[in-house]
């Protein structure tokens, strides 16, 4: 056979090959609607093992900090034994949660809607839990862990972004984020950001502050000139950023060793800082800030949804939401964990059982085209658009 | 003499031995198909996703063609930005590794004595078992402020240049070396010390007999050398992570759409890109037999 | 060609230089293993041995590295299987395609890792749906490690002569018998470097193997990747370094006096001292 003619032959084939595969390429179907009620009538006896998907420091076992560990008397009491796998980003946390290999996971707000709608969590039968009675009423049923009347979380803690800041290179204390905004030029090079699309609300809540002809209501509502806007503030602010920081740990140790000197953290970030001698210190700047009401979820394909109800439950009785609470810097879900910080003043520095301060927040959503605001007559810009632009940003 | 053992007549033995084919056919599914069913055929399904696209809010990904994914990659002044870093990155690379390699391997191969020589050898490939990620990390902590650089540096009035660009160029030259200095090594190696000494004997300088005579005979390990500093650099993510501050390069980009976008068919239609590119240098340096050089 | 001394002395020195730029990086590991500031702040300011303690009683750090061996040991054996048959394959006969075959056992090595490894994740997630494992780096694994075999093996075929086969044929031995009376024992140092690289590859392999293992399984680099920026363990990850160093010149020492005598025995070559 002539080799141009044979040549056309293994092409033909190869082709005919990928064609074939590209019909079984699909991820998920997009099946049968799930039956929207729990189905779960009552805890049975543990399957043995419970694998977590979590924010870093909300499942901590000893190894960070020898005297932090509510794994093991978990582990003891129910005899499901723990696998954490921590991620940085509300993004990476519902990409790991598609691949069904976990059975709970921490959502925050702009995490837990997709989830519901990927179908990859499940409705929880919120009577099981007896720790679910206890729970601050203003984290129940909100839009964020309640879909159609159906829940499908275990409320956990509650906070804002903070800005931290080094006490002994930043002076005078900064009061208002524009020393990561329009001052951030001060400190060029040492700057540092949430390297996640969500943190274009960050500069939204800003410019809601300093540019009131934006007419900004919600930072999550941005049609596209105030999007545009906020695209603006941040590529400003790229000029002056030394790394982006998805890895709180990582973002601890740049400031430890000098290479950042000011910007947004999680108040467990602050902790773990001083716990190594650096000196910060963080504030909720005069503009408000943006903040997470998490919700533990349960995964549509566990297979071991006892152990995972025994989670949600164990995580939210008093003493242990105390001790995540108290660990991570956060204010508790529970009531009755206030009484139980080691420190007594705790509840109240988090404005825990402070629902109006708790209003002020602006936890962090999944941007829809919708607007959340409730304008009816633009088109707000979703999700997509915002990582679009964050690559853009990013540079 | 003792008796040669007489092997045991073997039916099937004898029907391979007398037909090539069969022995080719024998020798070859096993690596091939591997090779076709594991490799080629995930690349090729990565291709046919490069043309789907995904619903960001529930992760399903929708099947129809189209050709969105390639047109911003190829279009989006963003993507060409981070493509040509990305190119430039590999290339300073490259050209680091070379200059840094050349003395180095030359002197291991051909002026050093045979003690040495292996000496020499394996000090150049023990850094290999190093952790990359541990020396990329150690790179974080030399360019930190304070840290070994300065500390060295200071008398001289150098200073660190941060977690950027050339940190990444720096890191990423000091962790491929060994890969440019091995192949570069071997070709000295097998330049005949005859061919370097008649060209003496005839009247050449050494710098001429390096210029006309090993070069030229070096020039497939070189370019097999730069195979490995340019694919890898091309592709890296997690030095630039650990050093880079801020910078995006092509494999971040594509780590960024699989792992947090949890879009895969517009990170397929990136990672078209390096792809392309390397596919391309392979071609033209085919010819060059750098590819046995490996 | 004759170089001055003054020329050698400046290789020496170039050499020199080189060998202390790759080696600095890797003395600061050394010292931060001890250093007691557990952020290396530079320079150290006490030293303690805290760190050695807590590396050798982690178990995390010992799945991570048994693990890792497995892996390794499991895809070395596999590509040194595959490596051999394609080297012979290739090295023997002529055939269409022989080239496009050349080619792609680099490709593994040749693109990105990133590359790689989504699109092996893709094809065994979504397109096979079997559920990820160590199982699934150790194909990964042979399938890039393939090529380092395959390039030590063929170098090796080409410098042998086909004479001791045919004489092995000649005098009556079947194919099996020619393979491993004949062939085998002359490529067996080959085999060792080829196989002692793919480890290496293995062992260290970071990029290919995040996206295809196991939710519950650690390999060594996965586990220093999640622990390089934890204060209470970044310097736990030093000492494994460390240790991976020391314990690395074995099998290169090896490998170097394996492969020096084979060039000798089949080469033959005298070694003409450049004056």
């Amino acid at each position: 056979m002539a080799p141009r003619t044979r040549a056309f032959r293994v092409a033909g084939v190869v082709a005919a090959a990928a064609l074939a595969l590209s019909g079984c390429g699909t991820s998920g179907g997009s099946g049968s609607s799930p039956s929207a009620q729990a189905t779960k009538t009552e805890i049975g006896a543990g399957e043995g093992q419970l694998s977590i998907l979590g924010w870093p420091g909300y499942v901590e076992d000893g190894s960070n900090d020898p005297a932090v560990d509510w794994v093991h008397p978990f582990e003891k009491e129910t005899q499901c034994k723990v696998s954490f796998k921590p991620f940085g980003t509300s993004d990476e946390a519902v990409t790991l949660m598609r691949t069904g290999q976990y059975d709970v996971v921490s959502a925050s707000g702009d995490a837990s809607l997709r989830l519901v709608a990927g179908q990859d969590v499940q409705p929880v039968n919120m009577s099981l839990l007896k720790n679910y009675p206890d729970i601050y009423p203003f984290l129940k049923d909100k839009a964020w862990n309640t879909v159609n009347g159906v829940n499908y979380g275990m409320p956990h803690g509650w906070g804002a972004n903070l800005l931290m800041y080094s006490t002994d290179k930043v002076t005078p204390a900064p009061t208002s984020w524009s020393a990561v905004f329009d001052d951030a030029a001060k400190h060029a090079g040492k700057v540092t950001a949430y390297d996640s699309p969500i943190y274009i609300a960050d500069a939204a809540v800003y410019l809601m502050a300093h540019k009131p002809e934006l007419n900004i209501k919600n930072p999550y509502a941005l049609d596209k000139d105030q999007l545009a806007a906020a695209v603006d503030l941040l590529k400003q602010q790229r000029t002056h950023i030394g790394e982006y920081w998805s890895d709180v740990v990582k973002e601890v140790q740049a400031f430890t060793s000098g290479s950042t000197v000011v910007g947004t953290t999680w108040q467990v970030g602050a902790n773990i800082a001083a716990a190594d001698g650096a000196k910060v210190a963080t504030l909720v700047p005069d503009e408000g800030a943006t903040g997470w009401s998490d919700t533990w979820m349960i995964g549509s394909k566990t297979k071991n949804p006892n152990c995972a109800y025994k989670w949600l439950d164990y995580i939210a009785s008093p003493k242990v939401n105390a001790q995540v609470a108290e660990y991570f810097g956060e204010s508790p879900a529970n009531a009755k964990s206030c009484e139980l910080t080691k420190d007594p003043n705790h509840c109240q520095t988090y404005h825990s059982g402070d629902e109006a301060y708790a209003k002020k927040i602006w936890y962090w959503t999944t941007p829809v085209a919708d607007c959340l605001d409730g304008r009816k007559d633009v088109k707000c810009t979703d999700y997509s658009e915002w990582t679009k632009s964050w690559t853009e940003i990013k540079g | 003499m003792t008796a040669v053992p007489r092997a045991k007549a073997n039916a099937f033995s004898a029907l391979l031995h007398r037909s090539p084919r069969l022995r080719l056919a024998a020798l070859l599914t096993a690596p091939a198909g591997w090779l076709v069913l594991v490799y080629i055929a995930a690349l090729a399904a990565l291709l046919v996703t490069a043309f789907w696209t995904v619903d960001t809010y529930t992760g399903q990904v929708s099947t129809v063609w189209t050709t969105e994914n390639i047109v911003t990659v190829l279009t989006d002044p963003v993507y060409q930005r981070i493509t040509l870093r990305t190119l430039w990155i590999a290339v300073a690379v490259t050209v680091i590794d070379m200059i840094l390699a050349l003395p180095i391997a030359f002197f291991i191969a051909k002026v050093a004595s045979a003690r040495w020589e292996k000496l020499l050898v394996v000090a150049v490939l023990m850094p290999l078992w190093a952790s990359y990620l541990v020396k990329a990390y150690a790179w974080r902590n030399v360019l930190a402020e304070g840290g070994l650089l300065e500390w060295l540096g200071a008398p001289i009035g150098l200073s660190s240049p941060g977690y950027g660009e050339t940190a990444v160029i720096l890191t990423l030259s000091y962790i491929w070396l060994p890969y440019m200095i091995l192949p570069i090594y071997a070709g000295f190696d097998r330049v005949p010390d005859s061919l370097l000494e008649a060209s003496g004997d005839l009247g050449a300088k050494p710098l001429t007999t390096m210029r006309l005579v090993m070069l030229p005979l070096l020039v497939p390990s070189i370019i097999a050398g730069t195979i490995f500093t340019f694919s890898l650099s091309l592709g890296d993510y997690i030095t630039a992570q650990i050093v880079g501050g801020t910078t995006q390069m092509l494999g971040t980009v594509v780590y960024a759409n699989v792992g947090a976008a949890n879009n895969l068919p517009f990170a397929a239609a990136v990672s078209l890109v390096p792809i392309a590119i390397i596919m391309f240098y392979l071609f033209i340096v085919r010819r060059t037999g750098a590819l046995n050089n490996l | 060609m004759r170089l001055s001394r003054g020329a050698k002395a400046v290789l020496g020195a170039i050499t020199a230089l080189v060998l202390l730029f790759i080696y600095t990086p890797l003395l600061l590991v050394v010292v931060n293993s001890f250093n007691a500031d557990r952020t290396f702040g530079w320079p150290p300011k006490g030293f303690t041995l805290e760190w050695w303690g807590k590396a050798f009683d982690s178990p995390g750090v010992r799945e991570a590295v048994i693990s890792s061996l497995w892996v390794a040991v499991v895809s070395t054996i596999i590509s040194l299987l595959l490596g051999t048959l394609l080297a012979l394959s290739l090295q023997r006969y002529a055939f269409f395609g022989r080239d496009v075959i050349n080619l792609l056992v680099i490709l593994p090595i040749a693109l990105p890792g990133v590359v790689t490894g989504i699109a092996l994740n893709n094809m065994f997630t979504t397109i096979l749906g079997v559920p990820l494992s160590l199982w699934t780096v150790v194909i990964a694994h042979a399938t890039f490690c393939m090529v380092t075999v395959f390039n030590n093996v063929i170098a090796r075929l080409r410098r042998m002569s086909g004479g001791l086969e045919e004489a092995s044929a000649d005098l009556g031995a079947g194919v099996f018998t020619t393979f491993n009376l004949v062939t085998f024992p002359q490529l067996r140092s080959a085999l060792l470097a080829g196989g002692l690289l793919a480890f290496a590859l293995s062992f260290d392999e970071i990029i290919v193997t995040t996206f295809t293992i196991g939710a519950g399984e650690t390999t060594l680099p996965i586990w220093i990747l999640q622990n390089l920026f934890r204060p209470n363990q970044a310097p736990v990850v030093n000492v494994v370094a460390v240790v991976l160093i020391v314990v690395s010149i074995v099998p290169i020492w090896l490998a170097q006096r394996l492969s020096g005598d084979s060039v000798r025995v089949s080469q033959a070559r005298v070694k003409a001292p450049v004056r």
